[in-house]
């Protein structure tokens, strides 16, 4: 086990550097300079101004830089957002609210997906059944922005029950509708997964046998038909991840919640290379992480991948 | 037993016995399930319809999808016929907006927007550009994916595992920042948002197509064509590659709604395509500013993008029911 879990971190390590560089590379050799009003300035200010900001140094010299300066906690500082401020700080104001509706959204949809696949699962084509499958279908189907639109028309302005924009004065109950439109796409994609995954686990014959031997229906849901369900629905968590993150960018945007990912797209707009880099690396280091996470988890749980990894 | 229980075997029975046991070709067995699912067919029609509209509509609509009225801007709906129900009647609180205009001589089925532009004509240019950009990214992905994962997966060894770590270092990055950076270097346009889409599309195609091909490439009809003296090249497309169709037709169908939201997620970020091109995602990306003054805006694109998602999504799943009953999902 620990052989495994430290190839991987190796290997996710590794990962890491290498799309620090690529990052780093395409923002840096692409034509173009990071100061927007170049016209009005003088060869020599310009001069002065690649000088005070390092990019006069050759580009895998200012890697090097840049990848000492990160391991020390600095991203370098914003050219076009707010001038001169250093990134770390405006990253860490925001990562909280972001992180935040992440989670809760990811919770949320974990949960309520997992009872709505056990109960479609347990009580096949009944009611339960074909709202779980409706759900679904909707919840892969629709970008989280229709839900978003949807929630904050209805509950944010119609019925005024939530704030419709996010409203740093009472930020819990802001981040309800950006959590609940995050959460669709979990929702539907855990119920879909351990519906069909507890199904086909329930016709296998290592449940015939388990029945046969008497155990209380109880048991054999928990012990068995649930903890082989979890295997698969581990696996699905990567993608979701990933999805959360889009999903994030979008839903910050539809609600103006004042996270990373919003931050993210004002620098896209702005062409703040350093911001850009800066937050596309953090969303690439979560990603690499997440999936560090589960090829672990999937090591615990299901022994024949870990010997098979090793 | 009971007599009663028995009778004669009549022909009906015969014949109701062979239609079952039929031995029926691939292709029509496949078409059987797939007419079998209600939800599949019915996607069909949608995404028929959608598509003739978005081809149909722009043509025999009066309006451009750029000409500019600022003195008609933020027209309500209007449809002739369903206007007398009291419905699409452009009216806003009460107050008829197109009397109020003068405009009482125009139809606007989806209103217009704060310039003034036409929506229906708009929605369908807009659902060209996000098919367009879609199909494109979509068939350079299988282009590029398939003979990646046959390559990879056919000769094995070095070559394999050269080319399974680039697509895991590839794959590391998440779909969404890959995109953006794209366009954030290359700037927005049809031809680089279709470039940012398919840069890493063709990954999870590779992927599936190399499995299939270590299954299928230690077979025997595989070894007696390299005894035939077969080159690998017909071996891999003439041998392996239609074995493995269903899995690439169900892989591309299903990264079509992909494309499509990314292409619209894109927008929403402002990567879209420039003004005054309209895709459906820079038509909710603008609606959406004004969505709660003048719903009807950003009602008409998302309504489009959602029905074409849903009908994308249960065809593909219809599909894959079809074609590969052992992926089926209980």
């Amino acid at each position: 086990m620990k052989k495994y879990v430290l190839k991987r971190a190796a290997i996710s390590v590794i990962t890491v550097f290498v799309i620090l560089f690529l990052l780093f590379m395409l923002l840096n050799l692409m034509p173009g300079s990071p100061f927007n009003n170049q016209e009005k300035l003088s060869p020599e200010q310009i001069q002065q101004m690649k000088e005070f900001y390092g990019l006069d140094k050759p580009v895998l010299q200012r890697f090097f830089i840049y990848l000492w300066n990160m391991l020390h906690g600095d991203f370098g500082v914003s050219y076009n957002i707010q001038v001169n401020m250093p990134i770390s700080d405006m990253v860490f104001s925001r990562l909280g609210v972001t992180l935040a509706i992440g989670l809760q959204a990811g919770i949320l949809g974990t949960l309520i997906g997992l009872m709505l696949g056990i109960v479609a699962a347990l009580h096949r084509r009944t009611v339960w059944d074909s709202l779980t499958t409706v759900i679904s279908v909707l919840g892969v189907s629709l970008p989280s922005f229709v839900f978003a639109l949807l929630l904050s028309y209805f509950l944010g302005f119609k019925y005024r029950l939530f704030p419709l924009l996010y409203n740093s004065a009472m930020p819990l109950v802001s981040t309800v509708l950006p959590t609940i439109a995050l959460s669709m796409f979990t929702i539907a994609s855990v119920a879909r997964y351990t519906r069909t995954e507890m199904i086909s686990v329930m016709a296998s014959d290592y449940m015939m046998l388990a029945e046969s031997k008497g155990l209380p229906r109880t048991k054999l849901i928990v012990s068995h038909v649930l903890r082989n369900t979890m295997i698969s629905v581990i696996t699905v968590l990567v993608p979701l991840l990933v999805n959360l993150m889009t999903g994030s960018l979008v839903v910050e945007k539809a609600f103006s919640v004042p996270g990373l990912g919003s931050l993210y797209i004002t620098a896209i707009q702005s062409n703040d290379y350093n911001v850009v880099l800066a937050i596309s690396f953090i969303y690439s280091v979560m990603f690499i992480a997440a999936m560090l996470l589960v090829d672990i988890l999937y090591g615990i749980i299901d022994p024949r991948i870990r010997l098979a990894k090793e | 037993m009971d007599d009663s229980k028995f009778c004669l075997c009549t022909k009906e029975h015969t014949e109701e016995a062979e239609k079952e046991y039929a031995n029926n070709s691939y292709a029509k067995e496949a078409l059987y399930h797939f007419v079998a699912n209600k939800g599949a067919v019915i996607s069909v029609f949608v995404i028929v319809i959608i598509i003739l509209l978005a081809i149909i509509a722009p043509i025999l609509s009066p309006y451009s999808y750029k000409d500019v009225q600022s003195q008609f801007s933020n027209l309500p709906p209007r449809i002739p016929g369903l206007e007398q129900l009291g419905v699409f009647n452009g009216c806003r609180d009460g107050v008829n907006v197109y009397a109020q205009k003068s405009a009482l001589n125009q139809y606007h089925f989806f209103g217009t927007d704060n310039l003034g532009r036409d929506i229906w004509t708009r929605v369908w240019c807009g659902t060209r550009i996000s098919l367009l950009i879609a199909g494109a990214a979509v068939l350079i992905d299988v282009f590029i994916g398939v003979i990646y994962g046959l390559v990879s997966g056919y000769f094995g060894g070095k070559t394999d595992i050269i080319m399974q770590r680039i697509t895991e270092v590839l794959s590391s990055l998440p779909q969404l920042v890959i995109v953006t950076l794209m366009l954030v270097v290359m700037k927005p346009g049809l031809t680089n948002i279709i470039i940012a889409l398919m840069i890493t599309g063709w990954i999870n195609m590779s992927r599936i197509v190399r499995a299939q091909v270590l299954k299928y490439k230690n077979q025997e009809f595989v070894l007696a064509a390299r005894t035939l003296g077969v080159s690998n090249r017909g071996i891999i497309f003439k041998e392996i590659l239609p074995n493995t169709l269903g899995q690439i037709i169900i892989t591309f169908m299903f990264s079509i709604p992909n494309a499509i939201f990314l292409e619209a997620f894109l927008a929403f970020v402002g990567l879209g395509v420039p003004a005054p091109i309209a895709s459906l995602g820079s038509m909710i990306n603008d609606g959406y500013k004004s969505a709660m003054t003048y719903p009807y805006m950003v009602m008409a694109p998302v309504v489009v993008l959602a029905l074409l998602m849903l009908g994308f999504n249960l065809f593909s799943d219809g599909l894959r029911d079809a074609i590969d009953p052992q992926m089926k999902q209980t």
